[in-house]
């Protein structure tokens, strides 16, 4: 899988031939990719550089000099020699593409006007371009049943198939699940999935993106759009924190479609289908467009004048009966760097309170995150070995997936994994060790310590290779939970543990939620300031700059709560940040019991949910795709959002709520544009030092800058502009792209001598605070007795939840199943029960009756239940998740199974 | 004629009813070719079949010796046994696989010595019922003679081999395809260079494939030494061979003849070959090679059945096979019968096979049944170009394979000698044969 | 791993071992298996599978192939793309004798397409067809590769003697009074012969016999030398 667009080492360079040029390649090079970047396009149907090439479609034919002669052969298949002689322009290579193009087209339906890909279809483009005017094929066509569902997403027309084999490829060998495949043989070659067994993978829509005909559809965008009436700006994806860079493509004011764009440290090029198709809620009639106000019980429309004065009053309030510890800031993870600034300056700055926090308990303490040395997503991939200490990275960071799959089979990664039970992973990893839930720091203890034997129960081989491959050079510890339904700090304390003990090792976190990284860097968590800063290292330096600075450390989300479900609270006032403690909270009666309190609600949102339920005052948000700004990924990867719609109605976006809130509160953020804040946090902390608007704006950082820059020459992106696959993204031009116009970027070498550092620092970093380098030291709880009739609760997450993405967008809906208990067959037969049976299960404080399901690849004693999806079998209808289960008082929650 | 007078190589067995059995082919010096490599180097056993010049009796005709040299150095290494026999109107294979079955295990196994490979597979066509039940048989036997399987005849010599049967498809008989087929998968053939199965076969590993005939002749080549085969024949081809006779004779079948001491007339009309045409009948083409090869005509009767004369004269002797036409045959019916075949066998990877088949065997068909057009003939070679560049023989490719710019040979042969039988076709709007 | 912990961490996972075939009969399953280990990738065992498979259902039914998937590590989508580029396996019912009828230039040119005809009229079914009492499937074979029989039928893979209508006719006849059967198994069943040896022979036990050997060569060509 070679990147066409760069020439790497000079070391590997050669030279060859091309139509009488003399042309620098490198060694291994594909001839099509080292041609492409010389200028000359030679067409193409079967070939995409990110797959193995298979050299079928016969497109790519061209002369290239051989013992006997010049013969045709297909430069996407053959690597370019030294001394080649390569002829992509005779006679000879035009009849044989000629031919090709003739033979596609005699059984292709040319139905070009109904059909989806037409005006942007490489077919077409190309029939027009080099094809025979009139047809000489006069016989029937070959003739299939018109479009059929292979799943939910994807239709597939088989008449306009061109049997490329790009989709089947894809799902074999990137995505690793081969669900479709070619059936039959020669002239009968069809696509198809299993009878019965639909294409259910996460990332079924990149079939659809790198189909080159019309022949894979995706439903969402079926006939919704003409390519021609498509504007598109380069964006990233704010569904998970991977940050996958994107093209949203939209039609009059409407999202028609997001394509995935190549870029080479991040997606390279796929996306998931979650975020590919959830941007259907931003159309969602249900949106807030107006401030909303609690009179008599009620909402009522009012002015944002009226609305900023009332929600004002209320944290004022709270801040003379409790001082500014009273008021409290859930949520942020949804806003853009800018607006967790902004935020960031109003609570901790204007307000004075530090209990603000972007997560909402089912992360990882912030010091922690952003204290651990960071690795990049190509670190891990490239690394010697990989330690998983997480939930399933398919299911909470798909692409992650992708890529980290990508290292072990074509790479030499290897992956250790230490999980409560099966993940996507398990099959791929070198070692997969299980512990039960709430023993993760246990098990990373034995594994560190050589004299320990091989615990009960576990492979002494695979043990062994585990504590080996963790000892290699180059080791990144992906890091999350792996399960909701047990303290955070027992995660902390492995990962301390590990980093103790491994001092090279280096982390990625993962942590639900698009923009959680971007928000705990601009100090959305109690302890931080922006920058990766503490409290206490930061408190002078941001005390010049701001009106205050916290005097002490303030509340955790669950803090937070806890204290409002305190008999009596010492908070008078909640902002919910875009955030729904109702869907997200493990502990759903905490959150009940909290907001019975009369605390005052402000609701930041763009939704109707619970928050605007239990609100005060509601304030309506713009959403992803209209507003502009930055993000960062779970690597600290700083990337563009464009802006690609107007908000509804009277929707701000959350900066600008921020600093008008603050006028209300009688004081100035100073902050005018988004530019203008990015320009102070530039300014400002040690993290985006450097990390200027212009440098963004080079072409060299079109897939983002990780931050902190590094004095070392940073690796920038390759793609100069071009998309990787042409075949892909054929039509639409962006307006807006990160990076300069890449025809500008085309004349000289963008990462030629570029260090990332502009010439003269704009503030001279000495006099900023330090980024944090000592995080607390976490001790994980000792876990109380668990007896042999009860079961450890393990609460994972899995991408298609009943969370607003999926429930606003109505592809996505559907794809949603009901939660079964899983639970191991073993376990199943001692009690007496098989697969749709229900079961009563017990805590000590609730009971609930559920549907369970066999599942073999958790531990014994261990049952699982997914985050935020709805329960299956539960008696009375009402809408249960496990989160009506979890006690977040104890270190795991524990479960007793009993037949209803 | 020279048939009787030169020992039978391949075939001397197959007239006796238990030809296929261990006591026959103990009884006719059966694994004495086998005891006898055991008791040489593996070089010089590869020398003995270098000397001998034994051209590959699949269709290719490259010399085995030659083949086995080219083989990569590499720990694990393969030999397959290519007995998937479905060139149209070759059946030859067929003959030695249920009739002498044991020289086929015993020619693999000399070859597997000389190879030093790790394990040996036998992928036969899977339609060979009786066949593949005769191999299993003859294995059976031979792992309980001690021929195969450990320390064959205390020698320290251990081999396995593994009969696979095939599933139905002719493309599985191109030897990438065919090592696909044999990994589970389906018979896409693969792209060469790089995958010349000797330096990346199956699994990824040097694999050396042989048809099934070619490995017969190694036990005589043995016994009998290089040299005395290599005295058959004459120039580049010697020894014997096996040739499928089919179509408008009297006497279709298999005759083991020494290769270019006969001519095709003699194949075609010797009372102890094929017996000539029907009665009355005169001949009108005939096809020396397989389907695949051009045809030749009456003028080439006398031409030599060697390798170099065939190919000089623009066809080639392929996998052996000869098919007779007469003159009551409806050239234009064979050939859209031919490109029928090509079309529903094409594995379908490469768009000018798998379409220009299908186009070209409609546009035949069209004009067979009456509907054709002037222009068609045109239009025929036009797209034979474009999967075949030149229409050269032998040809260019714009494919994978050569399964491809094997279409044009039928085509092009019937439009260039008979032009007028398809005009005819299409000014009387029907078959002027029916 | 804490010794009181009941957790039991045994890790029963693996695609292929926590799979169980629900479809092929043990017997047959126990087939597979040793088929599977002759070959040095499982996944070469999928059309020998397959044809087992056939044999005992008659054609190649979704639920073997889903079997067959989890035996040899794929995914079942695989499976039906493999064995679909195969004309020999049948994804739907086929009459219990599947009686293939070569048309190909040798067979053509002796009367094959005449007595295609002669088989379709007096067994009422196109090519591709089943006869009502689902004994008989009609096929246009390719060729058989027996084509100095021409025209070349078989039935089940087995060749018989049917190349004028009347012996076509006796063969069917035969057929329907199941006087063949002995000879012509039901459709699927392929090879009756079995493997009566064991498993392979240890390909790494047989690759250090090589190596000793070619060092014993060396050995041999440099005494020669120093002889010489
Ligand atoms: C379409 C096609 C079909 C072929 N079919 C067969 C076949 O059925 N049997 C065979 O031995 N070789 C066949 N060959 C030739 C093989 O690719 C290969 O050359 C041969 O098996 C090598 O064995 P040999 O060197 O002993 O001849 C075929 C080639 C092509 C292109
Ligand atoms: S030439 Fe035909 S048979 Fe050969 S690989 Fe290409 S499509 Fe397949
Ligand atoms: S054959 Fe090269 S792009 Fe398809």
């Amino acid at each position: 899988m070679s990147d066409p667009t760069s020439v790497g080492d000079t070391a590997d360079e050669l030279t060859f031939s091309l139509d009488g040029r003399s042309v620098v390649a490198h060694k291994g090079e594909k001839l099509i990719a080292a041609a492409e970047r010389a200028g000359v396009f030679i067409p193409r149907f079967c070939y995409h550089p990110r797959m193995k090439p298979v050299g079928v479609c016969r497109m790519c034919l061209v002369e290239v000099d051989g013992p006997r002669g010049p013969s045709l052969m297909p430069s996407c298949f053959i690597d370019v020699q030294p001394d080649m002689v390569v002829v992509t322009e005779s006679d000879t290579v035009k009849k044989a593409q000629d031919g090709v193009l003739e033979f596609l087209l005699i059984n292709h339906p040319l139905d070009c006007p109904v059909c989806d890909k037409g005006g942007e279809c490489p077919l077409q483009d190309q029939t027009l371009a080099y094809g025979p005017g009139e047809s000489r094929f006069i016989e029937e066509k070959r003739h299939f049943e018109k479009p059929i569902p292979i799943s939910e997403l994807v239709m597939l027309d088989r008449e306009r198939c061109i049997q490329c084999s790009r989709c089947t490829r894809f799902a074999d060998e990137v995505a690793g699940e081969a669900q479709i495949d070619f059936v039959g043989r020669g002239p009968h070659i069809e696509v198809a999935p299993f009878p019965e067994l639909p294409f259910t993978s996460y990332f079924s829509g990149n079939t659809v993106q790198i189909c080159p005909v019309g022949a894979l559809t995706a439903t969402p965008y079926r006939f919704t759009a003409r390519p021609w009436d498509l504007d598109q700006v380069e964006s990233t994806c704010t569904t998970c924190s991977l940050g996958c860079r994107v093209a949203v493509q939209s039609s009059s004011n409407r999202l028609t479609r997001m394509l995935g764009i190549d870029a080479d440290p991040v997606n390279q090029g796929w996306m998931c289908d979650k975020g590919r198709f959830a941007f259907e809620a931003v159309n969602d009639p249900g949106r807030l467009t107006r401030p909303l106000v609690r009179k008599n019980g009620g909402l009522v429309e009012v002015s944002w004048y009226e609305a900023l004065e009332a929600a004002a009053a209320g944290l004022r309030k709270a801040r003379t009966d409790h001082g500014p510890a009273g008021v409290g800031v859930i949520g942020g993870a949804r806003l853009t760097n800018e607006a967790a600034y902004a935020w960031t300056k109003l609570a901790k700055g204007v307000i004075g309170t530090d209990s603000v926090d972007a997560q909402l308990g089912d992360g990882l303490p912030a010091e922690l995150v952003v204290g651990l040395p960071r690795a990049t997503i190509d670190e891990a991939v490239n690394a010697d070995t990989v330690i998983l200490l997480t939930g399933d990275v398919r299911e909470e960071v798909p692409v992650l997936f992708l890529r980290l799959r990508a290292g072990v089979r074509y790479g030499s990664l290897n992956v250790v994994e230490l999980s409560p039970g099966d993940t996507s992973m398990t099959g791929l990893a070198a070692a997969s060790l299980r512990y039960a839930p709430g023993e993760a720091d246990e098990l990373v203890r034995i594994l560190l310590d050589v004299k320990a034997p091989t615990p009960n129960g576990m492979h002494p081989d695979e043990f062994a290779d585990a504590r080996r491959l963790i000892g290699s050079p180059r080791v990144v510890v992906v890091l999350g939970r792996g399960s909701r339904s047990e303290d955070e700090t027992i995660m902390a304390a492995a990962a301390q543990r590990i980093a103790a003990a491994l001092p090279g090792a280096t982390f990625l976190p993962v942590l639900p939620r698009g923009n959680v990284m971007g928000a705990l860097d601009l100090g959305m968590a109690p302890g931080l300031l922006p920058g990766r800063v503490a409290l206490d290292d930061g408190a002078e330096w941001f005390g010049r700059w701001w009106d205050q600075v916290p005097a002490g450390r303030g509340r955790t989300t669950m803090e937070q709560l806890a204290d409002l479900a305190s008999p009596e609270p010492s908070m008078g006032a909640v902002v919910l940040l875009g955030a729904d403690p109702w869907a997200d909270v493990p502990d759903r009666r905490l959150v009940e019991r909290a907001f019975d309190s009369p605390v005052f609600v402000v609701a930041v949102g763009t939704q109707i949910d619970s928050t605007t339920e239990r609100a005060d005052v509601v304030l309506p948000a713009a959403s992803v795709h209209e507003r502009s700004g930055t993000t960062t990924n779970m690597e600290g990867r700083i990337s563009r959002l464009g802006q690609k719609l107007v908000p509804p109605g009277q929707a701000w976006a959350d900066w600008m709520i921020a600093a008008e809130l603050a006028v209300h509160l009688g004081s100035d953020l100073a902050l005018e544009s988004v530019g203008a804040i990015w320009d102070e946090i530039e300014r400002l902390t040690p993290l985006h030092s450097g990390i200027t608007s212009a440098v963004l704006g080079q072409p060299g950082a079109a897939d983002g800058v990780v931050a902190p820059l590094s004095a070392a020459k940073v690796s920038l992106f390759r793609r100069r502009g071009r998309q990787m696959d042409p075949v892909a993204i054929p039509g639409v031009e962006s307006t807006n792209r990160q990076g300069l116009d890449f025809r500008a970027g085309w004349a000289e070498d963008p990462t030629s001598g570029w260090t990332g550092r502009p010439a003269v620092p704009v503030n001279p970093t000495e006099e900023r605070p330090s980024m944090l380098r000592k995080i607390p030291a976490y001790v994980a709880p000792v876990i109380g007795r668990v007896d042999s009739y009860s079961h450890r609760l393990m609460a994972t997450r899995c991408l298609y939840d009943n969370g607003a993405a999926m429930a606003k967008s109505p592809a996505l809906d559907a794809l949603v199943e009901p939660a079964t208990l899983a639970v191991h067959p073993h376990d199943l037969d001692d009690l007496g029960l098989s697969a749709g049976d229900r079961v009563r299960v017990k805590t000590a404080s609730t009971s609930m009756v559920m549907a369970v399901r066999p599942d073999p690849g958790l531990p014994t004693r261990v049952v699982a239940l997914p985050m935020n999806v709805m329960l299956d079998g539960v008696p009375d209808g009402s809408r249960h998740d496990v989160a009506d289960l979890i006690d977040v008082t104890v270190p795991v929650t524990v479960v007793r199974l009993e037949t209803p | 004629m020279t048939t009787m007078a030169v020992p039978r190589i391949v075939s001397a067995r197959v007239h006796h009813d238990d030809s296929h059995t261990l006591d026959r082919y103990l009884a006719t010096r059966g694994y004495e070719g086998l005891k006898k490599a055991l008791a040489m180097t593996p070089e010089a056993v590869a020398r003995e079949v270098d000397e001998a010049n034994l051209l590959g009796r699949g269709g290719a005709g490259f010399p085995a010796g030659r083949k086995w040299s080219m083989m990569r150095k590499n720990p694990t290494t393969y030999l397959v046994i290519n007995g998937d026999e479905s060139e149209p109107a070759t059946f030859k294979d067929h003959l030695l696989v249920e009739n002498d079955p044991h020289q086929i295990i015993e020619g693999a196994v000399i070859a597997a010595y000389a190879l030093q490979v790790s394990q040996i597979f036998i992928y036969l066509r899977g339609e060979f019922a009786l066949g593949l039940e005769r191999l299993q048989s003859a294995l059976n036997e031979a792992y309980a003679y001690g021929a195969v399987g450990h320390d064959i005849f205390s020698s320290g010599f251990s081999i396995d081999v593994v009969v696979h049967p095939g599933a139905g498809a002719y493309v599985c008989g191109e030897e990438t395809a065919l090592l696909e087929s044999l990994e589970g998968k389906r018979g896409f053939p693969r792209i060469k260079p790089p995958n010349f199965p000797a330096a990346v076969g199956i699994y990824g590993e040097p694999t050396i494939v042989n048809n099934v005939e070619t490995l017969s002749n190694v036990p005589w080549i043995i016994l009998n030494g290089g040299a005395a085969f290599a005295a058959l024949g004459e120039g580049s081809s010697t020894g014997t061979r096996l040739f499928a006779l089919a179509g408008r004779v009297r006497n279709p079948g298999v005759y083991e003849l020494e290769m270019v001491k006969n001519t095709f007339s003699d194949l075609i009309n010797d009372p102890a070959l094929g017996g000539g045409l029907f009665p009355g009948r005169e001949l009108k083409a005939f096809i020396p090679g397989g389907v695949s090869a051009p045809w030749f005509f009456p003028e080439h009767l006398d031409l030599p059945l060697g390798q170099e004369q065939v190919d000089a004269a623009g066809s080639m002797l392929g996998s052996g096979s000869v098919v007779v036409m007469d003159d009551q045959t409806c050239v234009v019916r064979a050939s859209w019968r031919i490109t029928r075949f090509f079309h529903r066998e094409s594995c379908g990877q490469c768009t000018p096979c798998r379409e220009g088949s299908g186009w070209l065997e409609k546009i035949l068909e069209r004009i067979e049944i009456g509907q054709g057009r002037r222009e068609d003939l045109d239009l025929l070679l036009d797209a034979c170009d474009n999967i075949s560049p030149g229409l050269t023989w032998p040809p260019q490719q714009t494919t994978i394979c050569v399964l491809g710019p094997s279409i044009p040979s039928s085509i092009t042969s019937a439009i260039s000698r008979f032009r007028d039988d398809f005009l005819a076709h299409i000014t009387l709007g029907r078959c002027p044969h029916v | 791993m804490s010794a009181s912990s009941p957790v039991s961490l045994t890790r029963r996972s693996g695609a292929p071992a926590s799979f169980t075939p629900t479809h092929l009969h043990p017997e047959v399953l126990d087939r597979a298996r040793k088929l599977i280990a002759l070959y040095p990738e499982p996944r070469s065992a999928l059309i020998p599978l397959c044809h087992l498979a056939q044999g005992q259902d008659g054609w190649l039914t979704p639920e073997a192939m889903i079997d067959i998937a989890g035996l040899v590590g794929v995914t079942p989508s695989e499976v039906l793309g493999t064995a679909s580029f195969y004309d020999m396996f049948h994804l739907e019912p086929v009459g219990k004798y599947v009686v293939s009828l070569c048309t190909n230039i040798a067979c053509l040119l002796r009367g094959a397409l005449e007595l295609l005809e002669h088989a379709e009229d007096s067994l009422g079914v196109k090519s591709g067809g089943t006869t009502e009492d689902q004994l008989i499937t009609l096929e246009e074979a390719e060729c058989l590769a027996g084509c100095d029989r021409a025209p070349c039928v078989q039935v089940n893979s087995r060749y018989v003697e049917a190349t004028t209508p009347e012996t076509f006719d006796h063969l069917v006849a035969d057929l329907r009074a199941g006087r063949r059967s002995a000879e012509i198994p039901a459709h699927g069943t392929l090879i009756r012969v079995q493997r009566t040896v064991g498993l392979a022979a240890d390909r790494d036990e047989i690759a250090r016999q090589r190596a000793a050997m070619a060092e014993a060569e060396a050995r041999r060509a440099a005494t020669d030398g120093t002889a010489s």
